[in-house]
């Protein structure tokens, strides 16, 4: 005799979805209740990786926790480096150089298309397509090269300083880097023609974690997972800083806010970055990169160092631990288009030369508080592919 | 939009009790309220056309122990007008002893997440939000860390907690030493 459904008993399953799940990319807890093979419940649970690093703020002077920002999202870090250092000198009432302005656009324009790819690459992954993953790995290889030939450091790069960069560019950067950003198209293209059309890759990923625009704007969402859903929301254009309406470019606007938009928002983001970076190349002006050094905010040249008493000096000024700039009393806040949406640094000054409080605008923990909203009714195997689309970075999720 | 001027004439009319002052720094506009009314001055802002912000981009907070404000704490909201692309800080103070403001969930989810921080790391309650449990710390944490009288370091929360002792009574001590 056979059982009809009404007779069988079900019940809803409990299941733990990490907190060490390699699709986490990090560590975070998804406790699910599911019904068969539907999610009928997913509570996200996170702070395994909060490490204090607003407490430890407080604690440090402006550029010595620009080391710290680079831990928070450690994907695309300049993006980090370039919002603190935007935020403090705001409160300073100071700006950087025309040529810095432009290096950090490129800086972070060169993060975004890093950071993309390996978003791409990790959903791909996440939901079987092992291949893509290298393909955009390769490419992200050559813009850690880029990187190291910049600052030195491939992953914490502490790039740039209030007032400026660490350094200028070395000379040959130009040619390297217009090297790199041809050799980007190429790689797009065949991430493009395994994904795009491919019959599996739309069945796993459209219709699968819808998002309205309604949602998006109640649940605080930004970057490519907003503009996914079709809101035209670009901070670069909308609010620009850091000399972004030099430059000309489109905003990729999505219409359904499912995972396939958010991957193709991010795929045809990828490409007007490399026409910002052209343009940056293009445009760059000379001169320097840091603010004049007798404003006492960067460092004099090394070579002044050495040579005059002054400059030596000056050089004790600054860096000691009891000296140093002291911003006057007030509180800035600077938003900044990340890869993963609106990044900003809310800096309190008492007018000592450590924050009184410095508050990340994580937008990794905003976009994915709309993750239990947007689970019931997904399939236990779609899970994956939603964390893996709103590209989660546990470092700058728990801080 | 209106200027500081007019908007401290206009909350102030419409907040006697609560309205606190309007500031400027850099041209960011911050409006200090009493944390009492504070659901009612956001509503205020996202649905009068005046200001239609639109969208909430952060919630943190401060605490002025050391500095000084009006109240010890204030909770800072960012609000973001994504039409014209304005932003304005608003302060809610709240007092030390019974650190209690109204929830914003029923303006925007965001304030979920975002309040459960502010909960767990200065422990201000948020009354009305629907779920107010820590969400950075363990929920046996005790402490509210980013409280300007909590230490850096700690208070032995490293050293403290409880062993699981798997090797107790077992040929293999669990304090060895490799010296």
């Amino acid at each position: 005799m056979t059982l009809t459904a009404k007779e069988l008993s079900t019940e809803k399953l409990e299941l733990n979805f990490g907190p060490s799940h390699p699709a986490t990319h990090g560590t975070l807890r998804v406790q699910l209740e599911a019904d068969g093979e539907i999610v009928t419940r997913a509570d996200a649970e996170i702070g395994f990786l909060h490490s204090g690093f607003e407490k430890l703020g407080e604690h440090l002077s402006y550029n010595q926790y620009i080391t710290i920002t680079d831990r928070m999202n450690y994907l695309s870090p300049l993006c980090n480096n370039v919002a603190f250092a935007l935020a403090v000198e705001k409160l300073l009432g100071i700006e950087a150089p025309r040529r810095a302005q432009y290096l950090r656009v490129l800086m972070c324009e060169l993060s975004r298309i890093a950071d993309h790819l390996l978003a791409i690459g990790m959903l791909a992954v996440d939901v079987g397509a092992f291949t893509v993953f290298l393909y955009g790995f390769r490419i992200r290889e050559k813009i850690y090269d880029l990187f190291e030939m910049v600052c030195g450091a491939r992953l914490t790069t502490s790039y740039t300083r209030v007032g400026g960069l660490m350094r200028d560019v070395p000379d040959d950067f130009d040619a390297v880097c217009r090297e790199v950003l041809a050799e980007i198209p190429a790689a797009m293209e065949q991430i493009d023609g395994l994904l795009t059309h491919n019959r599996i890759w739309l069945d796993r990923t459209r219709n699968i974690g819808v998002i309205t625009p309604e949602q998006a704007i109640s649940y605080g969402l930004t970057g490519p997972i907003a503009r996914a859903t079709g809101i035209d929301y670009d901070i670069r254009v909308k609010e620009p800083y850091s000399c972004y309406e030099d430059f000309t470019f489109d905003v990729i606007i999505g219409e359904n806010g499912d995972v396939y938009d958010r991957y193709m928002v991010r795929f045809y983001e990828v490409w007007e970055s490399i026409k910002i970076c052209e343009q940056v190349l293009d445009k760059l002006p000379s001169g320097p990169v840091n603010v004049d050094a007798d404003t006492k905010y960067t460092l004099p040249p090394r070579n002044e160092i050495f040579n005059s008493i002054e400059a030596l000096i000056h050089h004790f000024e600054v860096t000691m631990e009891n000296r140093g700039f002291t911003p006057p009393v007030g509180e800035t806040y600077v938003p900044t288009e990340s890869p993963n949406g609106e990044l900003g640094y809310f800096i309190v000054s008492d007018g000592g030369r450590e924050p009184y409080r410095v508050r990340t605008r994580p937008p990794s923990l905003i976009n994915f508080s709309v993750f239990p909203e947007i689970m019931p009714g997904q399939t236990i195997s779609d899970i994956v592919a939603v964390l893996g689309s709103l590209n989660i970075i546990a470092g700058e999720l728990d801080r | 939009m209106p200027a500081l001027k007019q908007l401290s004439d206009l909350l102030s009319a419409k907040f006697p009790d609560a309205f606190l002052e309007v500031t400027e720094f850099r041209g960011m506009l911050s409006i200090h309220i009493r944390g009492g009314l504070i659901l009612d001055l956001l509503r205020m802002l996202k649905t009068d056309p005046r200001f239609a912000y639109n969208f909430l981009a952060d919630v943190t907070a401060v605490d002025h122990l050391k500095k000084g404000g009006h109240t010890r704490y204030s909770v800072v909201y960012h609000l973001l007008n994504q039409h014209d692309a304005k932003r304005i800080v608003v302060h809610a103070w709240v007092d030390e002893e019974n650190p209690a403001l109204p929830s914003v969930y029923a303006l925007w989810k965001t304030a979920n997440w975002q309040e459960r921080e502010v909960f767990d790391l200065f422990g201000i309650r948020f009354e009305g939000h629907p779920d107010l449990r820590r969400i950075m710390n363990p929920e046996d944490f005790g402490f509210h860390p980013l409280r300007k009288d909590y230490p850096l370091q700690g208070r032995g929360e490293r050293d403290d907690f409880p062993v699981v002792g798997r090797t107790i009574g077992s040929k293999w001590p669990a304090d060895r030493s490799f010296e």
